[in-house]
């Protein structure tokens, strides 16, 4: 379809634009997946260097206490071992601490292993080096700790109060930060409002669950007294960056790579003790050392997400308008502040994303996180985002419920209209143009709303317990140097460079800083620069991961690598093909404004002259009498791109269930998304990204969570007690996409990686208090598991025969 | 350390002999000793399908199988399947639907896509998502997979595609 028109004389638009084809916006097969089909990719633990020996972990079982000795004697001397070494071991690297501009914000301080006292079941406190993992594992079991235990206090409630017992006694409290956000007088108008209506919600902790395990190879290179670390990780950058201080190595001898990596969601966007562990004793020991988790270890040991009890209060006229939001949010984050994002990540986007995609005058939010002895939280797939949109559409679902008013109508009443972007809501976020009534309108005609109202009617009519949910929401994504990404964070995420180059065969090679690990980041990034050089998608390989190969670049995470790769590919092709046009204008002796590039050639528009890349780049590069020296300009260009403040994402859900009487199990019917992304690159890239967010919204709402008792102790350490969705518990998913236009960006791209994962706990929640409304029932605390249910049944029952 | 075993197996058509401990997982032994690392591991206790081979015919966690218990057997892993340059049936269809992502349960889910086409009927896409579900995918929702055996079993029926 795409061949080149055999004579190019007289090449007009027409012609121009078959020449010069389209890749951005089309379904492009992904260019990794040859490699990942038959086995051929390169994960961490598929790693293996000459000499490499291999790390095991010592894992606390105690949720507090102090380490009053430890004896390694034994596992020394097992034969195979090489070495067993504790915290003094790694006393010359610095602590650990995540920094943060935010005020009322204490940070912890973490060491590499343990040193006196351990902080939640999981940490590190000695690591056995050996021959090879069985024998490294064989010789943890012969490590003798003697334990003091200390008090507990396992949940944010108990860890919030005065006399609570400290983790971190330097601090004085467990409250790592609270902060308040507020706009308009919420208090007084909430009293005056007419009607109002309020829930205390909970969500419980997830773990991100890459089905890769976190696994990491360091590399010593002798020869230059440095190192690389090959680590599954979603941000080489900023792990090269913290890595350079910590182990003071100036950043040309410290080279982080992601090589395929099985998955993030955010579990693989942090700093990790493993990581800096591996890195120091490879340099001790002058040899590679490898660790790879098991499932066991990464359930209790990388960050985990999403643990927040929200108490809300929402007030409205009698007409639905909405009034006054307010809302308190208490964080449970976990032992340490997570290096870089702090712990005040996931809670202060809960309640900065609070008033959602409308218009709330008034806006008062309250937000504290406390330190508890369990993992560290960090980013997840969403982050709070899942939990704000889970409340305030459950809010505005008992608001239409109190009124009388659909729920579709009610939102339509508020949402922030075309006319009023862009929009500050009450946390100070600010909406830029989005469909956010265009995503709900469509939602509901696609998915035939009415119809299934009626469909609900003839349920109720027989006794069945069916209802419908909707969740609509705004999201930021791409969020460029404006803002940071986690409160009054000290690193510049807002913006990203690309380094794209034409070699001395013609061959393009384009190097970025974000970090694919599933995004399809080497096909999509390959069609932004096929199509603005005038290549094939396949024509161009993307580098990526790479902390060699950029200067700066923190990696992939938070919607952002679309928009600002997209927007980095964007401007230096630009640049780029002006060059190839200024040299090729000498060499086909044509204004440069004339000459075209397309399909790998370069034209002279009107004319029969062409010649290829590798033309060009011979011209440039080799023949030494094509160009006079002063036009010989390298076939190289490196742009940033800064969206500011980034883009606004919207998409609303709807989701239909089914509740079975007798087992509490609940099944998913339909399930649509309308969103709005803006312009897509790939559009089966983008319907992935949106099924696979779903099904982890899924999860959240119905299965997943990540169960302590008061001691501190996991209770769901397998994948047998943490369930997370299987083919048979996701239902088909039918996306729709509005491609609303976004001036002033240069792809017209938003993020959309997290967002299936943003609205689907609502819609779930809200179509099961939908399908119980007849009893009464309401959901406040996700996963709404069977048993649960069962409980919010029993109780609605129970108090209707009281009544009686 | 308990006394080496010699075991002979035929591993994607190829005869293999080697000596293991006991105790080696067939994971283990399949990606450390011989260097097939397209076999992976998700959670060596058999819940995510990953490291999921085929051991005389028949779909197999190789997490939860020792090497040993594999001596005499035909053994087939995600190897046996095509290549970059000339990938199998059931791989052109997850590349044509998108059924893959970051690729890491990729292995596990094309090993039993490929023994549910030789054995169930797969007239529904309900019976299609309930044969997955011994395989846990974080990254795509299920719906691309759902998609492309829906078109490998329709293809195997003779059905228009």
């Amino acid at each position: 379809m795409n061949e080149l028109p055999r004579k190019t004389q007289g090449l007009g638009d027409e012609a121009l634009a078959m020449a010069r084809p389209k890749y951005v916006g089309k379904a492009v097969q992904r260019l990794e997946d040859p490699r990942l089909l038959t086995g051929a990719g390169r994960y961490v633990a598929d790693i293996r260097l000459d000499r490499m020996v291999h790390a095991a972990f010592l894992r606390s079982d105690q949720a507090h206490a102090r380490i009053s000795a430890m004896d390694c004697d034994a596992a020394r001397a097992m034969p195979g071992v090489i070495g067993v070494f504790t915290a003094e071991d790694f006393a010359d690297i610095p602590v650990i601490s995540a920094p943060s501009r935010m005020r009322d914000y204490r940070a912890t301080k973490c060491t590499v292993l343990a040193a006196d006292k351990v902080r939640y079941v999981g940490e590190p406190v000695a690591v056995v080096i050996a021959r090879d993992r069985y024998i490294a594992e064989d010789a943890l079991a012969l490590i003798e700790v003697d334990w003091e235990p200390l008090d507990v206090a396992a949940d944010a409630e108990s860890a919030a109060h005065s006399n609570a017992p400290l983790l971190h006694e330097e601090l004085g409290t467990n409250i790592l930060f609270e902060r308040v956000f507020e706009t308009g007088s919420a208090d007084d108008e909430m009293a005056a409002a007419p009607h109002r209506v309020s829930g205390r919600f909970r969500i419980h902790r997830k773990t991100p669950l890459a089905i890769e395990p976190r696994s990491y190879v360091a590399e010593p290179d002798r020869a230059n007294d440095g190192l690389t670390l090959h680590g599954s990780t979603q941000v080489p950058g900023i792990i090269r960056d913290i890595l350079s201080g910590l182990l003071d190595l100036p950043g040309n001898r410290i080279r982080v790579v992601a090589p395929d990596v099985g998955g993030g969601f955010g579990g693989k966007g942090s700093l990790y003790p493993e990581e800096i562990a591996v890195c120091a004793l490879a340099r001790k020991l002058a040899r590679p050392v490898k660790w790879v988790s098991d499932r066991s270890e990464d359930l209790c040991s990388t960050s985990q997400g999403f643990d927040e009890t929200i108490e809300a209060e929402l007030g409205f006229a009698d007409d639905g308008t909405l009034i006054a939001l307010k809302g308190q949010v208490t964080g449970d984050v976990g032992a340490y502040s997570i290096y870089p994002w702090t712990a005040a990540l996931e809670p202060v986007q809960v309640v900065s994303f609070l008033p959602g995609p409308y218009r709330i005058p008034h806006y008062r939010g309250e937000v504290k996180g406390v330190a508890t002895p369990k993992p560290p939280t960090g980013p997840y797939r969403g982050v709070g985002r899942p939990a704000s949109v889970f409340v305030t559409e459950r809010l505005i679902d008992m608001a239409a419920a109190h009124l009388g008013i659909d729920p579709a109508e009610m939102r339509r009443r508020n949402l922030v209209s075309e006319t009023e972007f862009p929009y500050r809501i009450g946390s100070g976020i600010v909406w830029d143009r989005s469909g956010f009534a265009e995503c709900l309108d469509e939602a509901c005609s696609r998915v035939g709303y009415e119809g299934l109202r009626r469909l609900q009617q003839e349920a109720r009519a027989a006794g069945r317990w069916f209802g419908i949910g909707i969740a609509t929401y705004a999201e930021l994504t791409g969020i460029g140097s404006r803002i940071s990404v986690a409160p009054g964070m000290p690193i510049n995420t807002g913006t990203e460079t690309a380094s794209i180059r034409i070699d001395s065969t013609g061959a393009v090679t384009a190097t970025f800083a974000v970090a694919s690990h599933g995004q399809s980041l080497e096909t999509t990034l390959a069609q932004i620069v096929a199509e603005e050089l005038g290549v094939r998608p396949e024509d161009v390989r993307v580098v990526h991961g790479d902390s060699g190969a950029t200067s700066h670049g923190t990696g992939t995470y938070a919607s952002r690598s679309a928009v600002l790769g997209g927007g980095a590919a964007i401007v230096t092709s630009r640049v780029l093909r002006d060059k190839i046009r200024r040299v090729a204008s000498h060499l086909l002796e044509a204004a440069a404004e004339d000459i075209e590039t397309g399909d790998g050639r370069v034209f002279v528009t009107g004319t029969d002259k062409s010649m290829s890349f590798a033309e060009v780049a011979h011209a440039v590069y080799s023949d030494m009498k094509a160009l006079p020296a002063d036009a010989r300009e390298i076939l190289e260009a490196s742009e940033s791109f800064d969206p500011v403040t980034g883009t606004t994402t919207t998409a609303t859900h709807i989701a239909t269930v089914e509740i079975d009487p007798e087992t509490f199990a609940v099944k998913i019917g339909r399930y649509l998304v309308a969103e709005d992304c803006g312009r897509m690159i790939n559009p089966l890239v983008v319907d992935g990204q949106v099924h696979g967010g779903v099904a982890q919204g899924i999860g959240a709402a119905l299965l997943e969570e990540l169960s302590y008792d008061r001691t501190g102790q996991l209770l769901t350490g397998s994948l047998a007690d943490y369930t997370v969705p299987t083919a048979v518990e996701v239902p088909h998913i039918d996306v729709v996409h509005l491609e609303t236009e976004l001036p002033g960006n240069p792809g017209g791209f938003r993020g959309m990686g997290e967002g299936g994962t943003i609205g689907a706990p609502a819609a779930i929640a809200n179509a099961i208090s939908d399908a119980l409304s007849p009893l009464g029932v309401g959901v406040t605390e996700l996963p709404v598991t069977p048993e649960r249910l069962f409980r919010l049944v029993s109780e609605a029952r129970n108090k209707t025969d009281t009544e009686k | 350390m308990s006394a080496r075993v010699d075991i002979t197996m035929t591993l994607n058509g190829e005869e293999i002999v080697e000596t293991v401990e006991p105790r080696m997982l067939l994971s283990d032994f399949l990606r450390d000793r011989l260097g097939l690392t397209g076999t992976h591991v998700g959670c060596e206790h058999g819940v995510c399908g990953a490291c999921t081979i085929r051991l005389n015919g028949v779909t197999a966690r190789s997490c939860l199988t020792f090497a040993v218990q594999a001596d005499g057997a035909r053994i087939e892993t995600v190897e046996h399947l095509g290549t970059v340059s000339s990938l199998g049936r059931i791989q052109q269809a997850f590349r044509k639907h998108h059924a893959l992502q970051c690729g890491f349960c990729t292995p596990g889910f094309l090993m039993t896509v490929q023994e549910m086409l030789e054995t169930l009927p797969l007239d529904t896409d309900e019976e299609i998502r309930d044969a997955l579900s011994g395989n846990i995918c974080r990254c795509t929702g299920y719906e691309h997979i759902v998609r492309a055996v829906r078109e490998l079993a329709d293809e195997r029926e003779g059905a228009a595609a």
